[in-house]
């Protein structure tokens, strides 16, 4: 249990320094969000132990799922024969690869509908009705297309990626305020220098949400495209294991993919704090 | 200061029987108006008197013909908010009136001096959203001054800030005309501002230039109760429409 467990210090200490330099009410505060923080830790904690404890009396039967620390112990037996980083290897490749054609789609339309009225009529329309597809609903055509291999995964997740980020980066460079884009034309800037300086960085705030939105596609196109068919890969893993009824392999490899969604939007935030550093 | 090195010299704006309209609307209706060099001119009205509107033909921001509106040389515009780019550090923003100055260190040279002249210098790294108002007006009236305009349009640039910040502009904006000796065109709704800048006072009432006065009192000499002034500034607001007093008592018995 204790690889699962919160690291808890025995008895809670008081805060170096704190009966010295700092004011009772801070001290009373900071101690009342750490405990807070600490109690948000004990209902998930029961619920493992429970878990466990069905599991071990074999109230949940390990076809159905398998218990927490089984699922640990199979985690680790994966890291150690290097099936899990392999797996992890090849999907995270695959989200890249389309990740990469989506967003270069994504963005290099936006600009081209965001810069003249001439672009917006004629890639918006189009970009508004596919908008409405599910991209989902596009499986069955991709393997007509494209068969079963990388390539309709990798357009799966691409098409995932490309309308958060065409709508979002359009919109911001829309958005920019007239009066930023007067202010150029007084200061005489170029056609080039007033995008540089001035809708490019103004349409930033706006793209960077889009960029959240289509990383949050882009693991979910993954997972879909993998579940469907896959030879390689976390999907592919999970698949196998699911003939096999080894309820643990998929509860880790699920745990991956929460784990790489997590770690996706850790860096989009760094990302945003360090490009938005201006906002107060 | 080094870098003035033109002498003003000519008529820097031309303006003749210009007309602006929005839709039905008629605003300007065959203005006249010459700008000479090293002038500062103000230019007052009541609200939607088509005053900024004249200062947008001015600046370039609406299509003008030739033939009504011609500049001689360059423009530069502190408007009344100052459209300070939030995105770039202070002194990336003034040097953003200098990007056809191909040499960088050039460019980063004349926006430190002039930040230095509108008392800014410690403020170059910061971010425009953390300034003050009067601040960021301050860095505004650099930005347009560092390319040294031969016109510097001012779209009330002062009315947003408090009475004391406004003193203290008045006087910065003084400084730095004498200093870099562009013509100025500044547009306020604020008669005692206009008294105490300008050299030639403008009423635009009903699209036209209707009144015009000069300010011939030495700058220094300008206090509310010099007695050319105060009797300049009664026939200023009477053109305004604002009644003095004795009006006033006199239409109430």
């Amino acid at each position: 249990m204790s690889a699962l467990a919160p690291p808890q210090p025995a008895a809670v200490p008081a805060e170096p320094g704190a009966g010295r330099t700092r004011p009772p009410t801070t001290v009373t505060r900071s101690r009342g969000v750490r405990l807070r923080w600490l109690r948000r830790w004990v209902s998930p904690a029961v619920i493992l132990v429970v878990w466990q404890l069905l599991s071990s009396a074999g109230v949940i039967p390990e076809q159905k799922i398998a218990a927490p620390l089984q699922i640990l112990a199979t985690a680790r037996d994966l890291v150690a024969d290097g099936t899990l980083g392999a797996a992890t290897l090849v999907s995270v490749q695959r989200v890249a690869l389309g990740f990469a054609v989506g967003a270069a789609i994504g963005v290099t339309l936006a600009v081209v509908a965001g810069l003249s009225r001439i672009g917006e009529d004629a890639v918006d329309p189009p970009m508004q009705m596919l908008r409405t597809l599910p991209h989902f609903g596009l499986i069955p055509l991709f393997i007509v297309w494209m068969g079963l291999g990388e390539t309709p995964k990798i357009a799966l997740v691409a098409m995932g990626v490309a309308f958060p980020l065409y709508l979002n980066t359009f919109s911001g460079i829309r958005s920019i305020d007239r009066k930023f884009l007067e202010a150029a034309t007084t200061l005489h800037l170029t056609r080039w220098q007033r995008i540089r300086h001035v809708v490019v960085p103004g349409a930033v705030p706006q793209a960077l949400v889009g960029l959240r939105q289509s990383l949050g596609v882009a693991w979910l196109s993954l997972i879909v495209a993998e579940t469907v068919s896959a030879s390689s890969g976390l999907g592919y893993m999970i698949n196998h294991a699911r003939e096999f009824l080894q309820t643990d392999v998929i509860v880790v490899g699920l745990a991956v993919y929460s784990i790489l969604g997590l770690v996706t939007d850790a860096i989009v935030r760094t990302l945003e704090r360090k490009a938005l550093s201006w906002r107060p | 200061m080094a870098s003035v090195t033109h002498s003003p010299v000519g008529t820097v704006a031309r303006v003749r029987e210009h007309h602006r309209a929005y839709g039905a609307t008629s605003v300007l209706r065959g203005v006249d108006l010459d700008i000479e060099a090293g002038e500062f001119v103000a230019l007052l009205g009541r609200s939607g008197s088509g005053k900024s509107t004249l200062l947008r033909s001015l600046a370039g921001l609406d299509p003008a013909p030739a033939s009504e509106v011609e500049v001689e040389g360059r423009t530069s515009v502190a408007f009344q908010e100052p459209r300070l780019l939030p995105w770039k550090p202070v002194q990336e923003n003034v040097a953003l009136a200098l990007l056809n100055t191909s040499r960088r260190d050039e460019r980063d040279r004349r926006a430190t001096t002039v930040l230095d002249e509108v008392g800014l210098s410690e403020k170059s790294d910061a971010w425009p959203l953390s300034l003050s108002g009067g601040q960021a007006q301050r860095v505004s009236l650099a930005r347009a001054l560092v390319s040294e305009p031969d016109l510097l349009l001012l779209d009330e640039p002062f009315s947003a800030l408090d009475a004391l910040t406004r003193i203290e502009m008045h006087r910065l904006v003084l400084q730095l005309w004498a200093r870099h000796q562009p013509a100025v065109l500044l547009v306020t709704h604020d008669a005692d501002e206009a008294l105490m800048l300008a050299d030639r006072v403008l009423v635009l009432d009903d699209g036209l230039l209707a009144h015009e006065w000069q300010v011939p009192v030495p700058r220094h000499a300008r206090t509310p109760t010099h007695p050319h002034l105060s009797e300049v500034r009664e026939q200023v607001l009477a053109a305004l429409g604002v009644q003095s007093l004795d009006q006033k008592a006199a239409g109430a018995a």
